[in-house]
């Protein structure tokens, strides 16, 4: 019933697509990050002029599909080739990579907001008090001790925002890019089995995000000594003979 | 293009896409709608069977949750929307059925989204579960009280109380992802703002108008599951 | 383990719960047919404002099902999953203006072909392939002949980006002749080709000619034509014919004498050119 050889087969053409896949992830991973950021802490900040942009872009982003998003950035705003022109921006937008990493940036860069401003709440006012008191200044406060807390506060979830952003990235096929579940495409089309073709390039997605969830975890890990419990004393080689 | 052309084309006239796109919002809706209780279905047998099944069954639940968390939902469609039929026609061969059985795309769509639902949902119901007191069920023993009074009175209503914010992110996941579903065909919102776009050539307005509907139907629940979410933490003490 | 059984009975009943519909025939005389489309390919098979098939082979096929007295009707379905889909039963039938080539042959039937549409390429009228001045329709089993011609083009198009329809005979057709020379964008349907054609992001798009004269009616494509010879048989196979599963050879039957008796009355020739602007009916 399986047909091992096709499924092997089938693995080194979908293979082909991972570069890309990860490349898309990665450029909109960090760039969303760096929007995520700035936004966060200008609604930390919270002053009026600032927010209310910022919140009517993460709900925009964060309330409308991935994929209206790819196919508006894509075929929406290549209707107005003319005036992108003009301003010189046509080079961008005529390239369907460039224009699936704007849309998948400003997608990660929403939720991604929403996340760190969320962690910047979560942070122990006691914390900031005792910055304060030690005469730290507001942005030495941001910089030694809000961001940093915040940051291995909002991990898990940042962790589960690229796991998304790696799934996203799929999507980015219907907009002409060959990566892996484009490449499935393919091989569905010209060999008609579906189902193997998209078993297979389901396994090589969890192989992906099973390394990220690795990495994000030791990531955390480390950032936690701390939070650990202390080693066990008992266990350490007792001396004196005072058990 | 003028305000006046973009009316005629996204009005409710003939030849207007208007009527055509507020159907495929309903459709996307009870889609997405569908989607969420079969997930609710799915996340609660899953969360049972890892909580408080056997160990084979617990492994089956993790299995289901990091296959359909970690895969694109995309491909997870597309594998039901081709393996699916196979599947219930093998199943029906096997009861003596001859031909195929067809699944209609929405009956699909509503599978497939309860499917990746159901993985989110079962880690939403698990949290919940977790972060019921533990001295809370302790002192119901104490009382007394059997297992499945115990379920009913204080387990299940808390782990509903405290699975309401995850459960909203679910809700917003699945009308999002109802989109997809555009893919087998069904003529929800995005499909019809595809035809609508690829046969006016107008695609700005019609990829906008869509993402306008989403926004307002994600906006309009968000704002139920705001007050579902007060009103079920009433009487609760902070700090 | 008990309650591993009951977990999985669970899942199968909440599955099973999803209507299902089980064809009303079987091996015998077929009383009705679902027939698969892509509704994305004016004027062959496209939809309406309200999302319901239209075009000549819908046309057709309504005509072709009074024929036969059976009931019909339309599934839409991307043109890249259109056989998978009849493979596992979505439906019976596929009728998207696909080519009966060899390689489909392996998989599925075709019936007797409806149609016979020479496919080319549309750039804009200031390009070098458009002032070349190629015409005619070339036959791509004539090597001889062909050869030359598609060589001259190559130097026409060297460097160009052009976009083609996924899982198409088209597609293949441009990778065999063109890929070292210029760049091949795959879309999912020809309509998003074509909005990628007028926002400029692509020289040249590759379709059957009727297809092609309906997109380049349209105003915005004003400064695009038609160019190059148009090409038939070879790879585009002998034409475009309905797609049916292999063991539904009743219904293919059907479809054969039902067809035949279309062309024999000019059924096909009147909707091809209502439809179309030209007549594909085949010899």
């Amino acid at each position: 019933m399986i047909d091992l050889d096709f499924m092997a087969e089938a693995f080194r053409r979908l293979i082909q697509g991972v570069p890309l896949t990860l490349e898309l992830a990665a450029l909109s991973v960090s760039l969303g990050l760096a929007i995520a950021l700035v936004c966060a802490m200008a609604l930390h900040y919270g002053h009026r002029g600032l927010t209310w942009p910022i919140r009517a872009y993460v709900t925009a982003f964060r309330g409308t599909p991935l994929l209206v998003q790819i196919f508006f950035t894509y075929y929406g705003l290549g209707q107005f080739r003319p005036e992108l022109q003009a301003l010189g921006l046509w080079g961008f937008f005529r390239e369907p990579f460039w224009c699936a990493i704007l849309a998948l940036t400003l997608n990660t860069g929403a939720y991604g907001t929403e996340i760190i401003r969320g962690a910047l709440q979560s942070v122990p006012y006691g914390q900031i008090e005792a910055a304060r008191a030690c005469g730290m200044t507001r942005w030495l406060v941001y910089r030694r001790i809000l961001l940093p807390i915040a940051l291995r506060l909002a991990l898990p979830s940042y962790g589960n925002e690229i796991i998304l952003m790696v799934k996203g990235t799929s999507l980015t096929s219907i907009i002409t890019l060959l990566e892996v579940t484009s490449i499935a495409q393919q091989l569905t089309s010209e060999t008609f089995r579906a189902i193997e073709v998209f078993v297979c390039a389901g396994a090589i997605y969890l192989a992906m995000n099973f390394v990220v969830t690795r990495i994000i975890g030791s990531i955390e890990y480390r950032l936690s000594a701390h939070l650990r419990a202390a080693p066990d004393l008992v266990a350490l080689p007792a001396g004196g003979g005072s058990a | 293009m003028t305000a006046s052309d973009l009316l005629d084309l996204l009005g409710p006239g003939a030849g207007g896409w208007g009527v055509a796109l507020l159907r495929a919002a309903l459709v996307t809706f009870s889609l997405a709608l569908s989607g969420f209780a079969v997930g609710a279905v799915l996340g609660g047998v899953t969360v049972f069977a890892r909580l408080a099944g056997g160990r084979a069954a617990a492994y089956a639940a993790r299995a289901y949750i990091t296959v359909f968390r970690g895969v694109p939902d995309l491909l997870t469609i597309y594998l039901l929307y081709f393996g699916g039929s196979a599947g219930l026609t093998a199943i029906g061969r096997f009861f003596g059925a001859q031909g195929f059985i067809g699944v209609p795309a929405f009956g699909t769509g509503v599978a497939a989204l309860g499917i990746i639902a159901g993985a989110y949902q079962a880690e939403v119901y698990r949290g919940a579960y977790l972060a019921i007191q533990r001295g809370e069920i302790d002192a119901a023993l104490a009382f007394g009280m059997q297992r499945g009074t115990l379920l009913r009175r204080i387990v299940v209503p808390q782990i509903l109380r405290h699975a309401i914010p995850g459960l909203g992110n679910v809700w917003q996941l699945v009308l999002k992802d109802s989109a997809l579903i555009s893919v087998t065909g069904l003529v929800e919102l995005m499909r019809e703002a595809e035809l609508g776009a690829g046969s006016t050539h107008e695609p700005f307005a019609f990829y906008a108008c869509a993402a306008l509907l989403y926004l307002a139907i994600a906006a309009s629940t968000g704002s139920l599951i705001r007050r579902a979410e007060r009103h079920s933490l009433r009487g609760v003490r902070f700090g | 383990m008990n309650r591993l059984t009951q977990f999985a009975a669970v899942v199968a009943l909440t599955l099973a719960a999803v209507p299902f519909v089980p064809r009303g025939w079987a091996d015998d005389k077929p009383t009705s047919a679902v027939i698969g489309t892509e509704g994305a390919y004016a004027p062959w098979n496209f939809t309406d404002a309200g999302g319901k098939p239209v075009g000549f082979e819908m046309d057709l096929a309504t005509d072709l099902c009074g024929r036969m007295k059976i009931k019909c009707s339309f599934v839409l379905q991307d043109f890249d999953g259109l056989i998978p889909a009849l493979q596992v039963g979505k439906f019976d039938v596929i009728m998207a203006a696909m080519f009966i080539t060899d390689k489909r042959l392996e998989v599925i039937n075709f019936t007797r072909p409806y149609a016979i549409d020479p496919s080319g390429f549309a750039v804009a009228k200031d390009s070098p392939l458009a002032k070349a001045g190629l015409t005619g329709t070339l036959d791509l089993g004539d090597a001889a002949t062909t050869g030359p011609v598609i060589d001259k083009m190559k130097a026409l198009l060297k460097g160009k980006t052009i976009g083609v329809q996924a899982a198409t005979k088209h597609l293949d057709f441009v990778k065999q002749n063109f890929a070292d020379v210029a760049t091949i964008r795959e879309y999912k349907t020809t309509q998003e080709h074509d909005l990628d054609l007028a926002a400029g992001r692509l020289d040249a798009i590759f379709a059957q000619r009727t297809t092609l004269a309906a997109t380049l009616a349209k105003p915005e494509f004003s400064a695009y034509a038609v160019a190059g010879p148009g090409f038939v048989k070879g790879v585009f196979g002998r034409g475009t014919g309905a797609g049916i599963r292999k063991k539904d050879e009743a219904l293919l039957a059907m479809f054969n004498d039902a067809i035949g008796a279309a062309i024999a009355d000019g059924t096909i020739k009147k909707l091809s050119i209502q439809w179309l602007k030209s007549d594909v009916t085949p010899p």
